[in-house]
């Protein structure tokens, strides 16, 4: 190979930058910022989370060892209880609605027409802009004294009493799904549409010659088509709404009386609102379990696609 | 491939897209037009008369000075960008690095370590900041840019390695072959043969981990408490609500002014922003 080709008369170099001849040397010495960086920041952290969790540490207070105490302790509390049933409803109703909607979406950017790009540049505008940032305009449009929205839909003759969006329980769900899928639905376009371009015209075509109808074409040709992006792009979203904190911190904050609460949110609550910081690290690692599945779920599904 | 009459190229295509873009856009819309209205407009009740929500015929820059003569918004623009550029550049540093690593060089477990390395991708913010809070402490970094700057790779160095072993994997084996024949060690084809092959990459890497560290929340919200340390979205968020009274008003032109730089770079680099949305998810 290449190797023996420098070991000839070439000046040799210096001890050290001779090493990193070496290809596993030069991939350590690749690697070493990274592997620092991933071990204080999430290997160091995660075990330090389970010992937190296993422990009866407050703010200023070094607890001591109590087992699995504090897991049983949130098993048994129903804001807790009402955190793990809001995280799979938001997640699988948001999820639904963002794929279903960026397909739609896609569909009618995979086309010419005029201002194209442009058009597409100013869609994934939700998806760019800090979620914090959206969600206070948001918030705002929800706001119940001063309300465009309500204020649309009772001109539009929708309405005739205001609607408290975040104030009441099941409403303050559906406002912040709603905000969701507004920040999503751009991600899920895009990337769909990056998957749709890669379909050729050819066989869409071919079905039509063949006598299937639009929507037999959509589903026989394309679909099957694009799972691959679709799967990877809905696991990707699945992991970032499950994990969710911002989008309820500002909207409700978990309100209202801790309706709304997700996992993040109601682990903040409790390790840095009331400086519960083992039963908050136990929250957060309750995350865990349905995190390392989906992971296994997309890693086996790459596995599988990659030897196809 | 559209079939048929006029009408309906508008009914199924032209309206739902021009529907589409309108509800992506109003929040943002509502935002600019918020900044300008004067408070005497602002907090007029929905159902009073004259409500007039589309536009305002006082425009004023009282919210956007309040911004600045009231709060610290200016440090917290400086100190967002500083954090995000200072993340982003080590981020990039080591997402290149390593990924030329698992893409290009031949050693043990390079499999296992590229397993690993997407897995913490995947990893969620969420899931570590109350222990990682601890950590910062003891290290004393709290209440520091550095918390941050030295958090954010975290979720950063993964995407960018990710990405960048997609595109050192497409760049032929030849290149780097023809210039060690020439003389040059492993480190000189790399840094000057195979980055500036990369360099749409590693753009790509850049702008997208740039705009994930300028959105982050949560470790700037735990990891930070004095108001002049703080980045946008936990200034906004902290500073210009008081129990339960919200400054909607400066709060909007925070929210304005505090998505303005991202939207610049972002408008800048559109297409390897979206080559590096697209190939994040393509694994």
């Amino acid at each position: 190979m290449a190797v023996t080709a420098v070991s000839g008369p070439v000046a040799r170099p210096t001890p050290r930058l001779r090493r990193m001849e070496d290809e596993r040397w030069l991939a350590f010495a690749l690697l070493v910022p990274t592997a620092v960086l991933l071990g204080l920041f999430i290997a160091y952290p995660f075990i330090e989370g389970v010992l937190l969790s296993l422990n009866s540490t407050r703010v200023g207070v070094k607890g001591d060892f109590v087992g699995l105490k504090n897991f049983d302790k949130i098993w048994n509390d129903s804001i807790f209880r009402t955190s793990v049933w809001n995280t799979f409803w938001y997640t699988g109703v948001t999820t639904v609605f963002k794929l279903a909607l960026g397909l739609w979406l896609a569909m009618l950017l995979n086309r010419h027409f005029k201002g194209k790009a442009l058009v597409r540049a100013f869609i994934l505008l939700p998806f760019i802009i800090p979620t914090v940032l959206s969600t206070f305009a948001w918030k705002w449009m929800f706001d119940p004294t001063f309300s465009v929205i309500n204020w649309t839909l009772f001109q539009l003759g929708f309405i005739t009493q205001r609607i408290n969006w975040l104030g009441d329980p099941d409403l303050a769900m559906t406002s912040i799904i709603i905000v969701n899928v507004w920040r999503g639905v751009p991600f899920f376009a895009i990337s769909l549409l990056a998957g749709l371009q890669t379909i050729s015209p050819e066989l869409q075509e071919a079905a039509a010659i063949d006598g299937a109808r639009p929507w037999q074409r959509f589903w026989h040709v394309t679909w099957p088509l694009l799972l691959p992006v679709t799967m990877v792009v809905v696991l990707f979203s699945v992991i970032q709404t499950f994990a969710d904190f911002q989008l309820v911190y500002v909207m409700t904050g978990g309100g209202p009386a801790n309706a709304t609460h997700l996992f993040a949110t109601y682990a903040y609550q409790l390790g840095i609102g009331t400086g519960l910081l083992s039963e908050g690290a136990a929250v957060s690692l309750a995350m865990f379990p349905f995190l390392f599945l989906i992971v296994v779920v997309q890693l086996l599904y790459i596995r599988r696609v990659e030897t196809r | 491939m559209i079939e048929g009459a006029v009408w309906r190229k508008w009914v199924f295509y032209n309206i739902p897209l021009i529907l589409f873009v309108f509800v992506l856009l109003f929040p943002f819309y509502w935002m600019i037009i918020t900044t300008f209205r004067p408070d005497g407009e602002l907090y007029r009740p929905w159902n009073a008369a004259n409500y007039q929500p589309f536009w305002t015929n006082n425009p004023t820059l009282d919210h956007v000075l309040y911004l600045f003569e009231e709060t610290s918004f200016g440090r917290w623009m400086l100190n967002t960008m500083f954090i995000a550029a200072v993340s982003t550049v080590i981020s990039l540093i080591c997402g290149v690095f390593a990924g030329y690593a698992l893409a290009r060089l031949n050693f043990p477990f390079a499999g296992g370590l590229g397993t690993v390395i997407f897995v913490t991708y995947l990893v969620p913010q969420t899931l570590l900041f109350i222990p990682l809070a601890e950590i910062i402490r003891n290290f004393q970094l709290g209440d520091t840019p550095w918390a941050l700057i030295l958090t954010y790779p975290t979720f950063l160095i993964p995407f960018c390695t990710w990405l960048m072993m997609g595109y050192f994997k497409a760049i032929p084996k030849e290149l780097e072959e023809c210039a060690r024949i020439d003389g040059a060690s492993r480190w000189k084809a790399m840094v000057y043969i195979i980055l500036p092959v990369a360099v749409p990459g590693i753009l790509s890497a850049g702008i997208f981990a740039f705009t994930l560290s300028w959105n982050e929340f949560i470790y700037a919200l735990v990891f930070l408490s004095s108001p002049d340390q703080k980045t946008v979205p936990v200034g906004v968020t902290s500073e210009l609500i008081r129990g339960d009274v919200f400054f909607w008003g400066p709060l909007m032109a925070g929210a304005l002014l505090g998505s303005i730089p991202v939207a610049i770079v972002y408008s800048f680099f559109v297409e390897h922003y979206v080559s590096g949305l697209t190939g994040s998810v393509k694994g």
